[in-house]
């Protein structure tokens, strides 16, 4: 996300729509690249990223401009793809149709990676953005824990906990890793 | 669990979901749905409150709550810390 000159942002905390809509076209692509990355569904990324801004323009007196946006944009971010997880817990599937990188290793059995995704898929939500962002995605402890609010130790938590209930679930399912 | 059971289950994760490359963009422009949403929510939203105040209302009420609860029952902090 771009630095943005603080008249946008002063204006935006006063309630100009034309700012809002500056900040809009400025971050929409990495509001649902972030979104993108927890969530792993296209549609989904995209009706959250407009719900994300929804949230913002409600929000925008309480917004400090000396603060930045791009943070505080990605907390909002990440508190509605955490409604969106809880919401559809039932329905996360891991679509196959992701950019991703080509690391897969051909030696895990494709029965134990959707083993592995469903054991995922069933993590707590709060736990889940954790080791999303922290593991899967590899982002350093304190970006993740700047967008969900916690202290770096509260994220190594969350992690630690998610990781131990993917070993429990996975050894329900008969996988020793 | 020690430090190499973590590792091995990281991994694991890691080979099963591979992170989602950071150029990824929308299919298409969200503005326009931006609009409309903004347009719906005007017409429905209630105006007994300026919408700038009422999420910083909100806000007090909920920590008002948070601080009786934990005045009157204070075996809740630990609940409270965990799901913090």
């Amino acid at each position: 996300m771009q630095n943005e000159s603080s008249g946008v942002l002063n204006s935006f905390q006063l309630g100009e729509p034309a700012a809002f809509e500056a900040l809009f076209r400025m971050h929409q692509h990495a509001v649902y690249g972030w979104l993108l990355r927890i969530v792993r569904n296209h549609a989904a990324a995209e009706d959250l990223t407009v719900e994300t801004f929804w949230r913002i323009h409600q929000a925008h007196a309480r917004f400090n401009p000396a603060q930045g946006f791009e943070g505080w944009a990605r907390r909002i971010a990440t508190r509605a793809a955490l409604d969106w997880l809880r919401a559809n817990r039932t329905e996360c599937e891991l679509p196959a149709d992701l950019p991703a990188a080509a690391t897969t290793d051909p030696a895990i059995r494709a029965e134990i990676r959707q083993k592995i995704a469903l054991a995922f898929s069933r993590l707590p939500p709060k736990l889940r953005i954790a080791a999303t962002l922290a593991v899967v995605e590899q982002l350093p402890g304190k970006e993740v824990a700047e967008a969900l609010g916690i202290s770096i130790a509260a994220q190594k938590l969350r992690v630690f906990r998610a990781i131990r209930l993917l070993r429990k679930d996975l050894e329900r399912q008969g996988i020793t890793p | 669990m020690n430090e190499q059971e973590q590792d091995r289950i990281k991994n694991l994760l890691q080979q099963t979901l591979p992170p989602i490359t950071a150029d990824a963009e929308p299919a298409r422009d969200l503005w326009p749905a931006m609009l409309r949403r903004m347009n719906a929510k005007s017409a429905t939203q209630p105006q007994f409150l300026p919408a700038q105040f009422l999420p910083v209302w909100f806000d007090w009420a909920l920590l008002a709550c948070i601080v009786g609860v934990v005045a009157v029952f204070p075996s809740s902090i630990p609940l409270l810390l965990y799901y913090l």
